[in-house]
């Protein structure tokens, strides 16, 4: 394997060993940037001196003969919803195109005090409203495995570096599937952990509620890795959950011998792809072989999640949203006559179609009349959504399914039917809606060469049990090891 | 016919905390333009607020000394509307579960009558920021700037019921309520900087029925004048208007107070929709029986206990305990008066007279006052042991009023002390009699309101230094 093509836990001993430096790592990376960006399209922003002289300092490091931490000197992506002291923050949008932060998210101090290389900041969905990365105000981010295809989305500039060997991980963020599905795409290991085990504190908000920060990485193992550095209470995040971290590589143990695995009937319905069905199936019996019990479950409200999450995320999206208004920061259109047309006409030339879909979406269900019908129902509906995991989890430890009921689709195929977009989200927003942890890890391919995820939920705060899990699945097969065939590769 | 005012308040104040509600930054007044300001309160993208914790207590303790029920289970909504002194467009306020529910005060009015004003809610949430125009409106101006540093300052709103049917009773109200957060120490009330400010909601209903009018909305109201102005002015512009026949619409009005006029600003069709939401990024507030019985434990003695306590325990008048218990400051001033051993009466009096005349002559705050507790209660000693006629004593006050000087030092270096030696004054008295024959025929006459004149001629002579007792006394004996 190249060096971008390794995953960081085999980088970090190459590093400790002094086979490689972090250097040689760095500029193995750029120069795949060069080869593929400009197929996949992953970056909005490449900090390439910033990058260098990040490796060469860990390389000073090394050579003083200073221990390592864990991501030191290995070059990974942002998601471009992340905040990044000074380094541009789109959003993948052109009101926030100029904006740049004056402070880090919570994840980015705690990812910096690992001195990783930071080689850029990932394409997504416009404000992370999408399901395949083509709301981007900006480009159109390739499927490394097929280019033509999208990478999935939200973060899929994240899935797509992996994926591509332009970085060795990702950090992306998932309201509705936006890291598990891009993982599912793209072939590569995405976790949504748990809502309030990652501070939010510097994400820009879609839907408050709904937002985690996760990984995206070539196995499982890097996955649990990331999420050690990320995870834990932050006191600018109120709704960060203050419960213990525990070491997540604990869970990276072969062995799902006795472990109950439910499968949800509901998720295996209408509108799933025959060849996603068919791996998914056979994981599950995979999993049965590696001595998992295997019970048919039940979550009778699994049909309502979508019409649920798309009326909960536009409403706290119309008022997170609203901010931008080009009164004190981003994008502001010229020559307005008052404070309404400036406003209005701001919003209008800066905001993409989607992202004011789903705002008007929201403001409707809010509004005076309606708020009852809509909102207020949705949320009546999300704690039955919940309480159908709750009873679910007292029968089983995880619940195995697939993280999306396709693979990855042409780019411009169903980007003019926002609702067969919607329902791609199926079986992925009844766990950002009960707040659930879940990850999708590469089970197979379609008949067209693309990749299928497999996703594993678990209990609220129980990532070590899906890490378990995931990991005993990955390390019997071998689709983690596979790479996109891309450029020269 | 005759009609009734209905009157409602919605009292805003600011806490008196060092920092802002949602973030660290500081909270002081006048300070420069956007200094203090931070990501959070500038709203910028992926910031998320957390509840500064002495918001929450001063707004419980606010809640108790307004006898209120306090919510055990609380959260924080979305209050959305777009304007540029508010960052996110959206106001951090609390919709359907306030903090605090269900209270009441009791005000005196000017006849002696007792009232209870029911308090519907208290809840909290941030100020907004303020805008700078180059012209006098947003409409009339060029450009405009925002200066971010109210931003997020906390506010308590106290929502009244409409139990108020004078502009009399609205400006008590909001007075009681003034006194009693500034005795609890969570706000510095200070209207002029707009710590304190009411929106004023008035309807006129024919006296004696149950049925609410149509009612007009006057917003920021900030000082107790303008409350009772501007509600006297509605309630006969709206008198008015029924008595013509017409209807009152349903609008907000901005009070005047240099025309001494409301005007209209915006009607209902116009009202905003503020598409309230649960704030999703704050955790529900839940408060502990324990946590409320601590802040119950430690709120000072309240005005009305104050009053009771005066009224009782010095045998002051109902109307002057009252007075000095109208404010923390003064009630504490009238106790540390006290405590020097002064009498109540003697400390009441010169606190509600020449001590308020001279603080309001200079626009002081009795804090500030330059003849502390301890110097006043020296000189009412002095008054007391008869070193001083209460009439010198206005003198030994002024005095003191311009120096820091004892009283007993003043008295000494001027020569103000009482003459109370029996054979000065008498001397005195004889030279009077003598000098002013015809007062005394007068007296003897019959005319007995003659000694006046003389009483008044030897404390003339005496610089007023002679104790008016005693030369009563001897002028009597001498007049026979």
């Amino acid at each position: 394997m190249k060096l971008f093509e390794q995953p960081a836990h085999v980088l970090h001993d190459m590093l400790v060993n002094k086979e490689i430096t972090s250097l040689e790592l760095t500029e193995a990376v750029l120069a795949r940037i060069d080869e593929v960006e400009g197929d996949v399209k992953a970056y909005l922003t490449i900090t390439r001196d910033v990058a260098i002289a990040q490796a060469k300092a860990v390389d000073e490091k090394i050579a003083k003969g200073e221990t390592i931490s864990f991501l030191e000197g290995i070059p990974g992506a942002i998601k471009d919803n992340i905040c990044t002291k000074g380094v541009k923050t789109t959003c993948a949008s052109k009101i926030l195109q100029n904006f740049v932060a004056p402070y880090d998210a919570t994840v980015m101090t705690k990812l910096k005090a690992q001195n990783p290389v930071i080689i850029g900041k990932a394409n997504m969905d416009e404000f992370a409203m999408g399901g395949s990365t083509e709301n981007s105000a900006f480009q159109k981010t390739g499927n490394p495995w097929n280019t033509e295809c999208v990478p999935g989305g939200s973060s899929g500039g994240s899935a797509a570096a992996v994926a591509a060997g332009t970085a060795v991980w990702a950090l992306g963020s998932d309201t509705g599937g936006s890291i598990r599905q891009p993982a599912s795409f793209c072939g590569v290991v995405g976790m949504k952990p748990t809502y309030g085990r990652v501070s939010r504190y510097g994400l820009v908000a879609y839907a408050s509620s709904l937002d985690q920060i996760g990984p995206i990485t070539k196995d499982v193992t890097d996955c649990a890795h990331i999420l050690n550095i990320i995870s834990g209470r932050d006191e600018m995040d109120s709704t960060s959950v203050n419960e213990e971290v525990p070491d997540f590589t604990k869970a990276l143990v072969e062995d799902v011998k006795g472990l109950k695995v439910g499968i949800p009937k509901e998720y295996f319905v209408k509108g799933i792809d025959p060849d996603v069905e068919k791996t998914v199936r056979e994981a599950i019996d995979k999993l049965k072989e590696l001595g998992a019990e295997i019970v048919e479950i039940s979550l009778p409200n699994t049909d309502y999640a979508i019409s649920t999450y798309y009326l909960i995320s536009p409403a706290e999206a119309a008022t997170n949203l609203a901010r931008y208004d080009g009164v004190s920061y981003g994008e502001r259109a010229e020559d307005a006559a008052d404070l309404v047309e400036m406003i209005t006409k701001t919003r209008t030339q800066y905001l993409g179609e989607e992202v004011k879909r789903r705002i008007m979406i929201g403001n409707y269900a809010l509004s005076a009349g309606y708020y009852d019908a809509y909102y207020l129902k949705a949320l009546k509906v999300r704690r039955l959504i919940k309480e159908d995991f709750d009873k679910a989890f007292e029968q089983v430890d995880v619940i195995v399914c697939p993280t999306a009921p396709t693979p990855a689709y042409k780019i411009g195929e169903k980007i003019s039917n926002p609702l067969e977009m919607y329902l791609q989200d199926a079986c992925t927003v009844p766990l950002n809606l009960a707040g659930l942890p879940g990850i999708s890890v590469p089970c197979g391919y379609s008949s067209d060469n693309m990749p299928i995820g497999l996703q594993i939920i678990g209990k609220a705060l129980d990532e070590e049990t899906i890490l378990r899990v995931a990991y005993t699945y990955e390390q019997s097969q071998s689709y983690h090891n596979d790479r996109a065939q891309l450029g020269g590769n | 016919m005759s009609y009734e005012a209905v009157i409602g308040l919605e009292i805003h104040s600011e806490l008196k905390t060092n920092t802002k509600i949602f973030c660290g930054c500081a909270t002081t007044f006048g300070a420069e333009h956007n200094t203090h300001v931070c990501p959070v309160c500038l709203g910028l993208p992926g910031v998320l607020p957390t509840l500064n914790k002495r918001v929450l207590e001063f707004a419980i303790k606010a809640g108790l000394a307004l006898n209120c029920e306090i919510n055990k289970f609380s959260k924080f909504d979305r209050k959305n509307y777009y304007y540029p002194d508010l960052p996110k467009n959206w106001q951090t306020s609390q919709y359907d579960l306030p903090i605090c529910e269900n209270g009441y005060v009791d005000i005196t009015k000017s006849n002696g009558e007792t009232k209870r004003i029911r308090i519907t809610r208290i809840h909290m949430e941030e100020d907004a920021g303020k805008l700078v125009h180059s012209g006098n409106t947003i409409k009339d101006s060029d450009t405009s700037n925002v200066d971010y540093n109210r931003t997020g300052v906390p506010l308590i709103e106290i929502v009244s019921e409409p139990d108020m049917s004078s502009p009399e009773e609205a400006r008590l109200y909001m007075e009681k309520v003034k006194s009693i957060l500034q005795y609890i120490d969570v706000s510095n009330c200070k209207m002029e900087e707009g710590n304190l400010r009411a929106d004023l909601n008035v309807s006129l209903r024919p006296a004696g029925s149950d049925v609410l009018g149509t009612r007009t909305e006057m917003k920021n109201i900030n000082s107790f004048k303008a409350v009772e102005e501007a509600l006297t002015y509605e309630i006969e512009r709206q008198e008015e208007v029924l008595e013509d026949g017409g209807h009152i619409i349903q609008e907000t009005r901005t009070w005047d107070p240099d025309r001494g006029i409301t005007l209209s600003m915006r009607s209902k069709e116009n009202a905003h929709d503020y598409r309230y939401m649960p704030e999703p990024d704050l955790v529900p507030i839940i408060t502990t029986d324990e946590e409320i019985e601590a802040f119950r434990k430690s709120l000072p003695e309240l005005p009305d206990a104050r009053k009771a306590r005066l009224e009782e325990q010095f045998g002051l008048s109902a109307y002057d305990a009252g007075i000095i218990t109208s404010s923390r400051e003064m009630a504490e001033y009238f106790d540390a008066v006290i405590e020097t051993g002064a009498d109540a009466k003697l400390a009441a009096n010169w606190i509600m007279g020449d001590l308020s005349k001279n603080l309001n002559a200079e626009s002081l705050e009795i804090s500030d006052s330059p003849v502390d507790a301890k110097r006043l209660g020296e000189m009412i000693g002095l008054i007391s042991k008869g070193t001083i006629s209460s009439k010198i004593a206005k003198k030994v006050f002024e005095e003191m009023w311009k120096s820091p000087d004892s009283p007993e030092k003043i008295v000494k270096d001027k020569g103000l002390v009482q003459i109370t030696d029996t054979k000065a004054i008498e001397e005195i008295v004889d030279k009077v009699i003598e000098a002013n024959q015809k007062a005394v025929e007068d007296y003897k006459s019959g005319n007995k309101k003659a000694i006046g004149a003389l009483v008044g001629q030897v404390m003339k002579q005496s610089k007023g230094k002679a104790n008016p007792q005693t030369v009563n006394q001897i002028l009597a004996q001498k007049l026979g």
